[in-house]
């Protein structure tokens, strides 16, 4: 990756420690708590704040894994890349605070997607975002809860976040890209 | 991230795209296309088991569902799988559409296409009709089965069927005997081409006239592919995996290539007799609508090794998985 790196692993770390402590306050407690990560990388980073929910409170907080591949707005898009990577819901949304977890918030397109997919599966007493990095540019009046960082960014360029999980190391990068690749990693 | 990483424990590799324009027979797809339909189906399965068994992907797609022949399985299963993907379904039926007044296969395609049709689902009993209607039809077209030629979305519903339920989810090697009227049968045709292509061990059997013009096709031996024709059941059974009985399509007895149904069955007819010599774990399959006793036995279709129901199960799935393929490649290529 060619970018200019902008969190290195050990802000990513800070970032989901922090992040995990707002949802618990937001919560007043883990009771009820769910975490949902979006397709592909939002999965490790819902575990990741399990697991830091888990250190500080005790709790256990379930994680689900959703692939809104069915959801999008633009299937078009998603022909270059058809494969569907797998939901996993295995509880009860019913009546829980769901807190959705992805990497980059863009557009709001995959949140708005998300959401539909979401209430397929039951009704969330309330549904929460949390994200890594939120880089501006939204085109639905959609916001975060739980930010990591707040990265302006030109809709020219291109966030990438890797995780040790899928990408063998932790960090975000930015990037100038040429306007077909953008169009294919116009996701968020 | 422009490049998909391998999610790890899966085994076969990530094909990137989906691209072919209609779905007319499965001998275009490559083995990599055909993973592409396997895991897409995967997760197609994952929807029908959701509490409500429907997704979006599909919606505002105006899928029409054409059949010149009569069908209830598959055209109620590509209506189900459109309609689970939140596509507009119309269905035409000819007897009842202006086909019967005279109005040719190309000028009802323009009509569809001119009332809205996105995609096109067609049957015809003449080989070769939906290349035609390919031609003419501005939008993706799937074959739900062309004359004696192709059966895709069967053949791939078979496929699918037959990899969730072998030990190891591999046909490498796999002893396949498909049974009965191979001559007249579409299912048998598109099989061959997709069960040879994962490495089975293919086995044609049925009446020496029923198999006509196989033979060829065995001697020359395609590209590596393991093929056999013959008319000794026995030897075809012994040690089966799995076996395919087909119809025997009773409007064929005139032709005289069958002495009488009665002789079929007694010689052919796939009994559990018969099924002794097969692997105990044994794979029954029909793609349906079955003859019980003449091509079938009653007990055998009802048998804990029969899939035949799962294989209708799954054909929603399939063909899901199928028509969401099409439909995003066709919308890629309007994007661009």
């Amino acid at each position: 990756m060619s970018g200019r790196r902008i969190m290195a692993a050990e802000d990513i770390r800070r970032a989901i420690t922090r992040i995990s402590h707002e949802i618990v306050e937001k919560q007043a407690g883990t009771d009820g708590l769910a975490l949902i990560g979006i397709q592909r990388r939002g999965v490790p980073l819902a575990r990741r704040v399990a697991a830091a929910i888990l250190e500080h409170e005790g709790a256990e907080i379930p994680v689900g894994a959703l692939d809104i591949t069915f959801y999008r707005d633009d299937l078009s898009l998603v022909a270059q890349q058809p494969i569907v990577k797998g939901t996993q819901i295995p509880f009860d949304l019913n009546g829980r605070t769901v807190v959705l977890v992805d990497d980059v918030l863009y557009t709001g397109r995959t949140i708005r997607a998300a959401m539909d997919a979401l209430i397929d599966f039951g009704r969330p007493q309330a549904i929460r975002l949390a994200v890594l990095v939120d880089r501006g540019h939204r085109e639905l009046p959609i916001r975060a809860d739980h930010v990591g960082k707040n990265v302006p960014t030109s809709r020219e360029e291109l966030v990438h976040v890797l995780v040790d999980e899928i990408d063998g190391e932790d960090a975000v990068e930015i990037e100038r890209a040429p306007a077909l690749e953008a169009a294919v990693d116009a996701r968020g | 991230m422009t490049t998909e990483v391998e999610r790890p424990g899966s085994v076969s590799p990530a094909p990137a795209t989906w691209g072919h324009r209609h779905l007319l027979d499965v001998d275009r797809l490559s083995r990599a296309d055909i993973e592409l339909v396997m895991r897409t189906t995967d997760e197609m399965r994952d929807v029908l088991a959701r509490p409500i068994p429907k997704v979006p992907a599909l919606r505002g797609v105006s899928v029409t569902i054409l059949f010149y022949e009569a069908s209830t399985r598959t055209r109620v299963s590509f209506e189900v799988a459109a309609k689970n993907l939140s596509a507009d379904v119309v269905n035409v039926a000819a007897a009842s559409s202006s086909v019967s007044k005279g109005e040719s296969l190309i000028d009802t395609v323009r009509t569809i296409e001119a009332l809205g049709a996105d995609m096109l689902v067609m049957r015809h009993s003449v080989s070769g009709a939906p290349y035609l209607a390919a031609e003419v039809f501005g939008g993706p077209v799937l074959n739900g089965g062309d004359g004696w030629h192709a059966h895709p979305s069967q053949a791939l519903l078979d496929l699918y069927t037959l990899r969730s339920r072998l030990p190891d989810g591999s046909l490498e090697g796999r002893k396949v005997v498909i049974l009965g009227d191979v001559l007249h049968s579409r299912v048998a045709r598109s099989n061959i081409w997709t069960l040879t292509a994962m490495g089975a061990d293919l086995w044609l059997c049925g009446p020496a006239t029923l198999l006509r013009g196989f033979e060829g096709w065995a001697v020359r031996g395609a590209a590596g592919r393991r093929f056999t024709v013959t008319s000794d059941v026995s030897a075809a059974l012994r040690d089966a995996d799995v076996v395919m009985a087909l119809r025997i399509q009773k409007e064929r007895m005139a032709s005289g290539l069958l002495p009488s149904l009665r002789e079929y069955a007694a010689r052919f007819g796939l009994t559990r007799a018969r099924l002794e010599a097969a692997r105990p774990e044994v794979l029954v399959m029909h793609p349906g609508p079955m003859n019980e006793g003449v091509e079938i036995a009653a007990d055998v279709a009802t048998d804990p090794r029969s899939v035949i129901t799962t294989q209708v199960a799954n054909g929603v799935a399939v063909r899901m998985a199928l028509l969401y393929l099409l439909a995003a490649a066709r919308r890629a290529e309007e994007g661009a």
